[in-house]
């Protein structure tokens, strides 16, 4: 997917003409800070590894310093003056509010008196924001063996909300998983409520092309925002199922503080931004 | 340095302490998570010694859990993730036994994992959870009916039932509860008299050595009782809890220790490359398993100048600016 990327990172230039120098950004930049967007300060935040790290990182920096990040593996509040490279890192423990472990952490999430939005990514995820972070092919006889579900089932089960990170590709949002590890708003409709589960569900997927968000009544995925330079045509190609695309509109692209922050501040040796 | 009276007859050789309470078939358990605290000096003994058939029980103990099945010493394993953050998104060992049918996988996840050990130690046989309801993990199993009622083998994986306490529309997972062999973890610190203190996170550990037959602690130091009870709030274990006590500083590496050492990307990043091809990972095994005879010349191989490398900072707990790509 090497065009659509050129166009995401050169389009507010082409599309601008006169104005100052556009900054130019990577898909994965813009991730960050479109998942950055998300966090309101005061919010309570489960981050999962990759670039969920470095969305709540980024978000914490700029626009939500009050923002409570906590890991699974029971760091409640650390500072982050580095950026953490998984959950267990020693970063997650540092200048923290409290040092606890993993009971203590998934009663953070499940806590009925916090809203707490965890940031999960998986392998493949359905139109109902179902995802799969065990196996591709047969369960008992794998073609490719995952991680597994990690705290992003408990994650999924228990937390107010999710947003999802993912990279975009037929192979990975798909009409069927291989196996449901994190459960979304499994058919559709109000089957998650009637599963047992109390709250929760998917808010939304970002991904290197987009933002997609789900339908309130039926909560099937639909397109909400494109980066700019992606046509909606492109990201229905690379989506294994029939999106609704009518409501989509072009996301704001990051401005040049965001973009500093990001990468002098956030992730100077590109350990995630690559 | 006070006497190791409250140790007479736990403090022993890591060698010794394996002998002792690991053997072929045996249900264990390891603490850490991923990245962090794993007892490696325990698991390179494990394998060194080339204990077979070993029942895992995990929730996300990346390196070690890589290792231990890298070298053939798993046969069965309970966990929730199989991943050491960035330098291997699914440990790779790992990954290929199960593509290969090396080893039987029982998928659960990290809560409901924590919560098996927690069961196991309170006595009660199993414990309510509203994770997985209406997913793969709770309807799909990984071992065969055959394998049912075996030692360590719960006759299900879950069972889903409405609340007893009869709340509409509320379905709960039941998970079984772990009781393993042994737990084996590495701590900061054990006092003279066995008393445990973990410094950051203390992940499962806690929950995994209460649930367990046996404990052993490998730490970076021992340290004087009155040193303990004077911030008795900064414990993590008992003394009765302890039946061995190992020194083995560095005794996580190439996972970190808080205050001690960071992860070694240096020896991450090189087990990455050769766990991918099994002739490379062949040869690694024969080079820092076999071909050492202990965790001396572990280190040793290792390297002072990289081990000074990954030092903690006093304050930070970790190696500030430390080069992790």
């Amino acid at each position: 997917m090497s065009k659509p990327q050129k166009s995401a990172a050169g389009g507010a230039a082409a599309a601008a003409p006169g104005a100052a120098a556009a900054p130019v950004y990577t898909p994965r930049e813009m991730m960050a800070i479109a998942a950055g967007r998300f966090i309101k300060d005061g919010d309570v935040l489960f981050a999962g590894t990759g670039v969920a790290m470095l969305a709540a990182t980024v978000a914490k920096r700029i626009h939500a310093p009050q923002a409570h990040i906590f890991f699974e593996t029971g760091g409640i509040g650390p500072r982050l003056e580095e950026l953490p490279m998984a959950v267990a890192d020693p970063r997650v423990m540092a200048f923290s509010n409290l040092n606890a472990g993993l009971v203590e952490a998934f009663s953070y999430v499940a806590n009925r008196r916090l809203h707490t939005i965890a940031f999960l990514g998986a392998a493949q995820i359905d139109r109902f924001g179902n995802m799969n972070s065990t196996v591709i092919g047969d369960y008992l006889h794998p073609k490719v063996r995952f991680s597994g579900s990690g705290g992003a089932c408990d994650a999924g089960s228990l937390a107010s909300g999710f947003i999802v990170f993912m990279q975009h590709g037929v192979q990975k949002f798909v009409e069927k998983l291989d196996y449901l590890t994190t459960p979304g708003w499994l058919t559709g409709g109000d089957s998650r409520q009637h599963a047992g589960y109390r709250r929760g569900g998917p808010i939304a997927v970002v991904t290197n092309l987009c933002v997609l968000k789900f339908d309130e009544v039926t909560h099937e995925m639909y397109l909400a925002e494109r980066y700019e330079g992606v046509t909606p045509e492109h990201i229905q190609e690379n989506t294994g199922f029939p999106l609704d695309v009518s409501r989509a509109t072009v996301a704001e692209p990051p401005d040049a503080e965001e973009l500093r922050i990001l990468r002098d501040e956030v992730d100077p040796q590109r350990l995630i931004l690559g | 340095m006070a006497e190791h009276n409250g140790l007479d007859g736990k403090l022993m050789s890591i060698g010794e302490a394996v002998e002792r309470f690991v053997a072929d078939g045996s249900q264990i358990c390891v603490g850490g998570f991923t990245i962090n605290r794993n007892p490696m000096a325990a698991v390179y003994e494990i394998a060194r010694r080339r204990i077979k058939d070993l029942h895992l029980v995990a929730h996300s103990n990346g390196q070690a859990l890589d290792l231990l099945v890298g070298a053939g010493c798993v046969r069965r394993l309970d966990i929730a993730y199989g991943g050491n953050g960035r330098f291997a998104p699914t440990c790779i060992r790992f990954r290929k036994a199960v593509e290969r049918g090396e080893v039987l996988v029982e998928d659960y996840t990290n809560n409901m994992m924590s919560l098996r050990f927690l069961a196991g130690a309170l006595g009660v046989p199993f414990i309510p959870s509203k994770s997985g309801l209406g997913t793969d993990v709770v309807e799909r199993s990984g071992f065969p009916p055959e394998l049912r009622g075996e030692k360590g083998i719960p006759c299900e994986k879950v069972i889903v039932i409405d609340d007893p306490f009869g709340h509409a529309d509320d379905e709960v997972v039941l998970l079984p509860a772990l009781t393993p062999d042994v737990s084996i973890i590495h701590a900061q610190q054990v006092s003279t008299d066995g008393t445990v203190r973990i410094k950051g996170l203390t992940f499962a550990d806690l929950e995994q050595c209460k649930a367990s037959g046996a404990v052993i602690v490998t730490c970076e130091e021992i340290v004087p009782e009155d040193y303990l009870r004077l911030d008795p709030d900064q414990n993590a274990l008992p003394p009765f809890l302890v039946d061995a006590v190992v020194v083995a500083p560095y005794g996580a590496h190439p996972t970190a220790v808080r205050y001690f050492y960071d992860y070694d990307p240096v020896h991450l990043n090189h087990y990455k490359a050769v766990a991918k091809d099994d002739e490379q990972w062949a040869a690694y095994l024969e080079e820092w398993v076999y071909g050492v005879e202990s965790w001396d010349a572990y280190l040793d191989k290792i390297g002072g100048a990289q081990l000074a490398h990954i030092r903690a900072n006093t304050v930070a707990g970790y190696a500030p600016g430390l080069d992790r790509r």
